[in-house]
């Protein structure tokens, strides 16, 4: 269990490198734009683009739920630091779905007003950090599996390796925020214990 | 030797009897809701939660509703002109491939274990109209 901000924050500074795969992720979105777009030609990319918007939704709202954290004043510098981290890689996600989304020909879908997420994500019952970094691991996890399942699903399968580099990216933050609660990493069933 | 014969056939009726009960149980999965609860909370509330919309609809009441009609969420046009009713064979095909089932729709998740789609779906069920 996450017992102290101390502990939040020594479990969670060993990931600030995560910045650096999520660009990763980016240059691979922003190469495989560009067959997307030669994709939409032939028909096909509105159901990526209609999935690609989907998953700018839960970028949007990770953000979203990262600011409400880091606005609530219950995170120490270090954990702090960590959460503004993480969600400058929902930034990076955010920005090349936009780009990607409008290169296909499609209309990015806009971020809701803050209320809306505070009353969406029930931000009223967060009493300390803990609950903070439940509310950001179960988002991850959401983001991993929503990630995972849509790869079925893209038409241009360059954007379905994107899918699972996006997803690999929430799985790094759902460890490192599962590891700060002192929590068990999910076994899964069959040994899958993601998708 | 007839007696031989005689219980040969008898092994394979009732081998044939156990393949087939089998093969339809199969294919109608019987779902659990307590499993489709952890299911849904792994796997659905990246987008979805039961009495909020968020990235998708609220799904308190879904089942045998209308497709399209979650109130204050704004759905694809495929979705809201669609005259689907949620039920266990329409959720099915639905959580099967989305866009598939309803030409336009913007969800593109899958959930490929038929026997998990059966459990969410049970799950569903137990989310009716009023909270609890």
């Amino acid at each position: 269990m996450l017992q102290d901000s101390n502990t939040t924050r020594r479990s969670l500074l060993g990931m600030t490198g995560t910045g650096v795969l999520s660009l990763a992720a980016v240059g691979l979105l922003a190469n495989n734009s560009a067959m997307a777009a030669m994709g939409a030609k032939k028909g096909g990319a509105k159901g990526d683009v209609d999935i690609l918007n989907v998953a700018l939704g839960l970028e949007h709202e990770a953000i979203n739920a990262y600011q409400i954290g880091a606005e609530s004043g219950l995170l120490d510098k270090g954990t702090l630091g960590v959460a503004v981290g993480f969600q400058s890689d929902h930034k990076f996600h955010r920005d090349a779905l936009v780009a990607t989304i409008k290169k296909l020909g499609g209309k990015a879908v806009a971020e809701k007003s803050r209320d809306e997420y505070v009353s969406s994500l029930n931000a009223a019952s967060i009493k300390n950090a803990t609950d903070i970094v439940k509310l950001a691991q179960r988002l991850e996890l959401g983001a991993v599996n929503a990630y995972l399942g849509v790869i079925p699903s893209f038409v241009d399968k360059g954007l379905a390796q994107v899918a699972a580099k996006l997803g690999a990216d929430e799985v790094l933050h759902y460890t490192a925020l599962t590891s700060a609660l002192g929590e068990q990493l999910p076994v899964g069933v069959n040994g899958f214990p993601f998708g | 030797m007839k007696s031989i014969a005689r219980a040969f056939a008898v092994g394979f009726l009732i081998g044939t009897i156990g393949f087939v009960v089998a093969s339809a149980s199969h294919a109608a999965v019987v779902g659990d809701a307590a499993r489709g609860a952890k299911i849904y909370e792994q796997k659905c509330t990246g987008c979805h939660s039961i009495d909020a919309n968020r990235v998708g609809p609220a799904h308190r009441g879904v089942y045998g509703r209308k497709a399209g009609l979650a109130p204050g969420f704004a759905y694809s046009p495929g979705l809201k002109g669609s005259k689907i009713i949620w039920a266990e064979p329409t959720l099915d095909r639905w959580l099967t491939n989305p866009q598939a089932t309803i030409a336009g729709a913007r969800m593109g998740f899958r959930l490929a274990d038929p026997a998990q789609r059966a459990d969410v779906i049970a799950y569903l069920k137990t989310q009716g109209k009023k909270k609890r």
